[in-house]
C-alpha cells in the first residue's frame, strides 16, 4: 500500500490527489533535491545516503550516461567527454565563456548557445543539464512514491533571459515540468522562514564552490523582493584549497607537482580546509609519488591569514549591493549563509563584523536553496491552498527601446520586481509612415551602442497619419520566471505585432556589473550625449516639417519674408551638424520665431478651406 | 483498543513535531472519497476538538473522531521505509478491500 504522510490540520489530500512536487537547487558543483514531507522540507538521499549530487556527466563510449559520484571519478580518464561545471555554458556563446583554452572540452560554436563534441556526440549545455535533472527527478519519484506534478529549480539572481530559457528547456527535456524557476537567494531566505519573520532588509551570502553571490531581499507583507545582486562568478571555496595548497607547496618546499600528486595534495588541503571550520589546526600528511614527503600543521590563523585577501574580495560586492539598494549595513535585520564555503569560521566572522550581527548559519548551507526551492515547489503544486504566496524577483539591468538619434528609453528600470508589465506609447516621426522598427535592449547607459541588443521586430499596417499622430502602445512583459515578451499595438487600427525575447545568448554577470559600472561612470558624458541626441533629432523633425511646409504653402510667403524662413533654417541646418545642444536649441527657437506668422497663416486658410465645404481629408496640416 | 503508534512510528512523530515546532498530536480518522469508498486521514493537530477521543501510545497523543474510530479501531501505525520512498503503514483489522494503491479503503 501507500505510504502515508502527516498534514497540516485540515488539508490531508483526497485520495491519489496528493501533489508530488520536488525543489531541485541545479547548482555549478553540485545538485540537490528536496521536499516537504511530513509538514518539513528535507533533502532526498540516494540509496547511499548521499543528497549531494555532483554536477558532472560523463558521455561513454558504450553510450552509458554516467551522472554525479561516478562520473566524478572520470574526470581525470576521461576529462574531454566528462562534463563539470555546465551550468556556466548555459544560453552562453562561445565567446561568452571565460577560461575557454584552459577547459579539456572539444567546443564546437553554434549559432546561440556553445556545444561540446563528446564520444556520444555533439552535446548542448541544455541536453547536458537534463542528464542531471533526470536523475534528480527519478530519485524525487522514487522517494515520493509517484510521478512528480511539478518542481521548481532554483537560478542565480542574475541569470539573464537566455539562461533562464536554457533551464526551463533542459527541465523539459528531462520530462519535468517546471511550475516556476526561483532565485537562489530568495529560496535561501524561505528556507529559513523569513516570510514568517519581521519585515525588512535581508542580507543573503553566497560563497559556493567557484561562484560568490549576493543580494540584497526586502520583505514586506510576507512578500520577498530582491532589490540588489552583485558578486564574483570567478570566487568560491575552490580558491581557499588552492591557496592552502600553495602555501602547502611553499613550506614542503617542493616543486609544483603534476598528475596525481597535485590532485592528491589538492585533495589533502580541501580536507585540511573543511577540519578547520571545526578544529584549530589540521595535520596534512601525504607521500608523493616522487618520493617526496609532507607532513605539516596548518593551524585557523595560518589559514586566515593566507586566505584574507579572498575573504576581503567578499566584502567590495557587500559594498556594493548596499549602495545599490541605497542602504547602510546596520538597516540589514538578517544575514543568510549559503553555500558549503560559508562554514569557515574567519568568512562567519568577517560576515558579522561587515554587517554588525552574527549570520545565520544554523541550517545546513549546502541544502538551503533546495530546502526553500521544496517549500515553495509544494506551495505551487496546491498543497497548501490558504497560503498567498508570492515571491518577488528582480530585473538585472534595464530594459528599453532604441527611439531616434540611437537613443535609449527605458520602459521597465533595473531592480523593478517581477512580474512585471509596463507600457509606453511612442509616435511616427514622419508624414504617413505605416511601418515601425522596435529595437529591445537591455543596459543602463543612455545610447544604444552601449546596450546590449536583445531583439528586433516590426510594427506594419499602421494606418498613414501625420507625423506624431499615431498612439503606438508597446507593452513590457517579464514573467516571474523572468522571460520578456514584447508587443506593439496601434491604438487606432488596432494592428498588433509581439516578440517573446529568447536572445541567442546571454550576458555574463561580469557583463552586467561592466555595464552597471560603466552607467554610473558614464553617467554625465551620457546625459550630455544624450541631450545633444534629443536636439538633433528635435532640429530634423523641425527642419523637415519647414521644408514641408513651405514647399505646400510657400505661396503663403512675399520673397522677404520667405527669405527670412530660409535663412533661419540654414542656420538651424548649421548647427544641426555641430556638438552643442545649447545652441541647436537656440536654432530651432529662431526658426520657431522665423516661422509664426507663416504658421498662423496656413492656420488660416487650412480653417477657409474647412468652411468652404472641403473634406478635412484634403487638408493638409 | 483504540489506535496505537510502533515505537518506531512514535519517535518518527515526535521528531516531526519538534521540527515542525509546534502541535499537540497526531490527528488519525477517516473521510468517505476514493475509489473504494473511504480513505484515511493523517494530519498534525494545533486545535483539539471538544469530541476528540485521545490515545497516547508511547508518548504521542493521537486524537481520532469518534465518527471515524468504528473505522480505525485496532489500528496501528507503524513508520516504514520502503526504497527511497519513507512513511506511515497502517495495520487496520477493518478493511475489507482496499483499493490497488491502498489510499483508499472499503470496511
Amino acid at each position: 500500500m501507500a505510504l502515508l504522510q502527516i498534514s497540516e490540520p485540515g488539508q490531508s489530500p483526497e485520495p491519489h490527489k496528493h501533489r508530488l512536487a520536488a525543489g531541485i537547487d541545479l547548482g555549478t558543483t553540485n545538485s540537490l533535491v528536496a521536499t516537504v514531507r511530513n509538514g518539513i522540507a528535507v533533502c532526498l538521499p540516494d540509496e547511499h545516503g548521499r543528497t549531494m549530487l555532483p554536477s558532472i556527466v560523463q558521455y561513454r563510449a558504450d553510450g552509458d550516461v554516467v551522472v554525479g559520484q561516478s562520473a566524478a571519478q572520470a574526470h581525470t580518464t576521461d576529462p574531454k567527454n566528462t562534463i563539470l561545471s555546465v551550468k556556466r555554458f548555459m544560453g552562453r556563446g562561445l565567446k561568452d565563456v571565460i577560461h575557454v583554452e584552459a577547459m579539456p572540452y572539444d567546443f564546437v560554436d553554434a549559432e546561440g548557445m556553445v556545444r561540446l563534441r563528446t564520444v556520444q556526440g555533439v552535446r548542448s549545455p541544455v541536453e547536458i543539464s537534463a542528464e542531471i535533472l533526470r536523475v534528480l527527478g527519478a530519485r524525487a519519484e522514487a522517494s515520493l512514491g509517484g510521478p512528480l506534478t511539478g518542481v521548481v529549480i532554483t537560478v542565480p539572481a542574475y541569470f539573464d533571459e537566455a539562461q533562464r530559457q536554457a533551464t526551463k528547456d533542459a527541465a523539459k527535456l528531462a520530462g519535468l515540468n517546471v511550475l516556476r524557476l526561483l532565485n537562489e537567494p530568495t529560496a535561501a531566505a524561505v528556507a529559513y522562514g523569513l516570510d514568517n519573520a519581521s519585515e525588512g532588509v535581508y542580507a543573503v551570502y553566497d560563497l559556493g564552490g567557484g561562484t560568490f553571490d549576493l543580494s540584497i531581499l526586502k520583505l514586506s507583507r510576507g512578500i520577498f523582493e530582491v532589490l540588489a545582486t552583485s558578486g564574483d562568478s570567478a570566487l568560491g571555496g575552490d580558491d581557499f584549497d588552492h591557496r592552502l595548497f600553495c602555501w602547502l607547496l611553499d613550506k614542503a618546499r617542493i616543486a609544483p607537482p603534476s598528475g596525481e600528486d597535485a590532485r592528491r595534495l589538492l585533495m589533502k588541503a580541501r580536507e585540511a580546509k573543511e577540519l578547520l571550520s571545526v578544529c584549530e589546526e589540521a595535520p596534512v600528511r601525504a607521500s608523493l609519488a616522487s618520493g617526496e614527503e609532507v607532513s605539516l600543521i596548518v593551524t585557523r590563523d595560518d589559514f586566515a591569514r593566507m586566505t584574507e585577501h579572498l575573504v576581503r574580495k567578499t566584502i567590495a560586492p557587500m559594498r556594493k549591493v548596499l549602495r545599490d539598494a541605497g542602504l547602510s549595513a546596520d538597516e540589514v535585520k538578517g544575514v543568510v549563509m549559503v553555500g558549503g564555503a560559508t562554514r569557515m569560521p574567519h568568512i562567519q566572522r568577517a560576515v558579522a563584523d561587515f554587517f554588525g550581527q552574527e549570520p545565520l548559519t544554523n541550517l545546513d548551507p549546502d541544502k538551503v536553496v533546495a530546502l526553500g526551492a521544496a517549500i515553495q515547489a509544494n506551495i505551487l503544486a496546491g498543497n497548501r491552498k490558504d497560503e498567498e504566496w508570492l515571491l518577488l524577483d528582480v530585473i538585472p539591468l534595464s530594459l528599453g527601446l532604441e527611439t531616434m538619434g540611437g537613443l535609449v528609453e527605458k520602459v521597465i528600470p533595473r531592480n523593478a520586481t517581477l512580474p512585471i508589465a509596463r507600457a509606453q506609447e511612442f509616435t511616427t516621426f514622419k508624414d504617413g509612415q505605416t511601418a515601425m522598427a522596435f529595437h529591445v535592449v537591455q543596459g543602463e547607459r543612455e545610447l544604444v551602442a552601449d546596450c546590449r541588443s536583445l531583439a528586433r521586430f516590426e510594427l506594419r499596417g499602421i494606418p498613414p497619419m501625420a507625423a506624431g499622430a499615431a498612439r503606438i502602445r508597446v507593452t513590457f512583459q517579464v514573467d516571474a520566471d523572468g522571460l520578456l515578451s514584447v508587443s506593439a499595438r496601434e491604438m487606432a487600427s488596432g494592428v498588433e505585432t509581439s516578440v517573446l525575447v529568447k536572445p541567442s545568448y546571454g550576458l555574463s554577470d561580469d557583463e552586467i556589473a561592466d555595464m552597471l559600472k560603466e552607467g554610473i561612470e558614464h553617467a554625465e558624458e551620457d546625459m550630455g550625449a544624450r541631450a545633444l541626441r534629443e536636439q538633433q533629432v528635435e532640429a530634423d523633425r523641425v527642419i523637415e516639417a519647414t521644408e514641408h511646409a513651405l514647399e505646400v504653402d510657400g505661396a503663403l510667403l512675399d520673397d522677404g519674408e520667405r527669405a527670412k524662413v530660409e535663412a533661419a533654417l540654414a542656420a538651424l541646418r548649421e548647427l544641426r551638424g555641430g556638438v552643442d545642444h545649447a545652441a541647436i536649441r537656440q536654432g530651432i527657437a529662431a526658426l520657431g520665431r522665423a516661422t509664426d506668422e507663416f504658421a498662423a497663416r496656413r492656420m488660416d486658410r487650412s480653417i477657409r478651406t474647412a468652411l468652404t465645404g472641403h473634406k478635412v481629408s484634403e487638408i493638409e496640416v | 483498543m483504540g489506535v496505537t503508534l510502533t515505537e518506531n512510528a512514535a519517535r518518527h512523530v515526535e521528531n516531526f513535531i519538534a521540527k515542525r515546532g509546534k502541535g499537540l498530536g497526531i490527528r488519525f480518522g477517516v473521510k468517505t472519497s476514493g475509489c473504494s469508498g473511504m480513505a484515511y486521514k493523517l494530519e498534525f493537530v494545533d486545535d483539539k476538538h471538544d469530541e476528540d477521543l485521545i490515545f497516547e501510545s508511547h508518548g504521542i497523543k493521537i486524537l481520532v473522531d469518534p465518527k471515524s474510530l468504528p473505522y480505525v479501531e485496532g489500528t496501528e501505525l507503524d513508520f516504514v521505509r520502503e526504497g527511497l520512498n519513507e512513511g506511515f503503514k497502517f495495520n487496520n483489522p477493518n478493511v475489507k478491500d482496499a483499493c490497488g494503491c491502498g489510499e483508499s479503503f472499503n470496511v
